[in-house]
């Protein structure tokens, strides 16, 4: 199974930072993920040879940015198998994206008594722009609850239509706490059989497993591109171009108009509507740039690689005593894994594996709801990726028994 | 980075059994304050004798920074003035973040072992939570 891990650690020039004067074990894509050589190396050859506003101008410098821009968009639409191109909107990742929908079709298509359905295991961008519009519609929220081996309740999903007006579902695909992969089909089925949409946050999926989005059927994905090897400040908004098209602009200003007079506007057509000024132009070539990555390298095989890190992983540290896992037992195809020590704070263990070049997420999670599910103020998370192998688990186990060690566990 | 400087025997003493948890009954006062980054959360209740903090209770949860640090003020809070509170606020402060002078650290007793959080900025603000916490307390006026 090494053999993802071997061929690739040399594209990530971060992996040769010395931390403490040690060798860094990246333990957080599920936050961002690191940046390949030919990421950084497209942005830096855009501003160096292509660096001009997109859209606007007659001379070719502008033109070869647009199509530079553009291209992105065409491989993304590949890559996600989504019908059209113009239905996927950039934004700044999954919060933008959740943002844009929440404010423009929430506020224009929600009203008294109407529900969004959301699930216990949101990340906060998905929970709340949906409570403020809630809040400011007279909507109501309710939850599809976590089950004890950290899945959602699709019974429970269920029901919540028999009695509710429900207009929109909006949950993640998988859990970037408890890494559970979620049977969206299946959400997105039921959901259409009663008329609502469904937004899936894909923050965590798109980076991992293969996502054919024109079969999955949501009316709304979004992606995190920081977290697929892309640049930081990308990401966009899959949205069925009808709905789309029914929606008023989130922001206006530049680049989203058609005509403009001194009273009124017309807007641009799909997708510009709601690309209001000058967009992150070289963060987007640089998206483009990971998508080729890992279109050579395969869904498919990176699905498995997370997969198969995050049950090694579980499997090793399962040794150490008190140790707790939260999520489903069968591994994670995020290549997450959640866990806490009995006697332990996270944020300790966070700093001693830290002290070890070790870099893991402790804290929330951005998802406070969850936690308090969970009965934990808090907890550690390790997440894995394609640069990640066995010799950064077995670094991680043993960064577990120095915490072990120093915060005196078990000498009480 | 020196792990043993910041994880000292009296910090994980505390942490492990801190001193004046609990609630205690009528508190005069009392406080809630949260790090949302790290999900650590404290109550503070206290009572007043004129101008004195005469008791001092405090629950909640968090890593064994905060933990002792709560921990530790309560000991050195009990049976101070409002204003020598405040003056022990600004050296504690002053000592998370390696401002203090050594002399003036003497005076500090336990809480000097807290001195080792100076060389990791992250965690001064889990250091420094249950002071900010009580601070709001003793400013609680309903
Ligand atoms: C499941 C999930 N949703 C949403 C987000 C927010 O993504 P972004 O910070 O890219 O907007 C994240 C990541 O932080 C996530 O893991």
């Amino acid at each position: 199974m090494n053999s993802l891990a071997g061929c690739c650690k040399k594209d990530f020039s971060t992996l040769k930072v010395k931390i403490y004067g040690k060798r860094l074990v990246y333990l957080d894509s599920a936050a961002t993920s690191l940046k390949p050589e030919s990421v950084i190396e497209s942005i830096t050859d855009f501003y160096r040879n292509h660096n001009a506003n997109i859209h606007r101008g007659v001379y070719l410098l502008s033109q070869e940015a647009t199509q530079l821009y553009e291209k992105t968009r065409s491989k993304l639409k590949k890559f996600f198998n989504t019908p059209e191109e113009g239905e996927i909107i950039y934004t700044s990742g999954t919060t933008g994206a959740v943002n844009l929908v929440a404010s423009s079709w929430g506020r224009t298509n929600l009203g008294e008594g109407d529900v969004i359905v959301l699930s216990e295991m949101e990340h906060h961008s998905n929970l709340v722009p949906w409570q403020i519009v809630a809040r400011e519609k007279g909507a109501e929220l309710a939850y599809i609850p976590v089950t004890d081996s950290g899945e959602l309740d699709l019974e429970e999903y269920k029901r919540i239509f028999k009695n509710h007006s429900v207009k929109i579902v909006a949950v993640n695909h998988i859990s970037n706490v408890l890494g559970t992969l979620n049977p969206v089909e299946e959400i997105v089925r039921q959901a259409h059989m009663y008329g609502a949409l469904v937004l899936i946050d894909g923050a965590q999926s798109a980076p991992h497993i293969p996502v054919d989005i024109s079969r999955m059927d949501p009316d709304f994905y979004t992606v995190s591109g920081h977290k697929m090897l892309g640049p930081t400040g990308t990401g966009f908004l899959y949205g069925r171009r009808g709905i789309l098209k029914s929606m008023p602009p989130y922001q206006s200003g530049g680049d989203m108009i058609e005509e403009v007079s001194l009273e009124n506007a017309t807007w641009n057509e799909l997708p510009y509507k709601f690309e209001a000024g000058t967009q992150n132009i070289a963060g987007f070539v640089g998206l483009g740039a990971a998508v080729d990555y890992l279109s050579r390298m395969g869904m498919d095989r990176v699905r498995k690689h997370g997969e198969e890190l995050s049950v090694k992983a579980r499997e090793k540290l399962s040794s150490i005593k008190g140790m707790k896992f939260y999520g489903p037992e069968k591994g994670s195809p995020g290549g997450v894994l959640s866990f806490n020590i009995e006697g332990a704070h996270p944020h300790d263990i966070g700093t001693i594996l830290d002290s070890e070049g070790i870099a893991v997420r402790t804290g929330h999670h951005c998802a406070q709801p969850l936690m308090k599910r969970l009965s934990v103020p808090a907890t550690a998370r390790a997440s894995f990726y394609i640069y990640n192998d066995e010799q950064d688990i077995e670094s991680l186990y043993s960064g577990i028994h120095k915490a072990v060690e120093v915060l005196k566990l078990g000498v009480k | 980075m020196e792990l043993s400087e910041l994880y000292r025997e009296v910090i994980l003493t505390h942490a492990t059994h801190p001193h004046h948890y609990g609630e205690i009954e009528n508190p005069d006062k009392k406080a809630h304050g949260s790090n949302p980054l790290c999900g650590d959360s404290f109550d503070i209740e206290i009572k007043m004798d004129g101008d004195k903090i005469s008791e001092i209770s405090f629950i909640g949860a968090g890593c064994s920074i905060s933990k002792a640090s709560a921990s530790m003020m309560t000991e050195m809070a009990r049976g101070k003035t409002v204003k020598e509170f405040y003056d022990l606020l600004d050296k504690m402060e002053k000592l998370v973040r390696g401002e203090l002078a050594e002399k003036d650290a003497e005076e500090l007793g336990d809480l000097a072992a807290l001195a080792g959080v100076s060389a990791f900025p992250v965690r001064v603000k889990c250091a420094i939570l249950p002071w900010k916490t009580l601070k709001n307390a003793v400013e609680d006026d309903d």
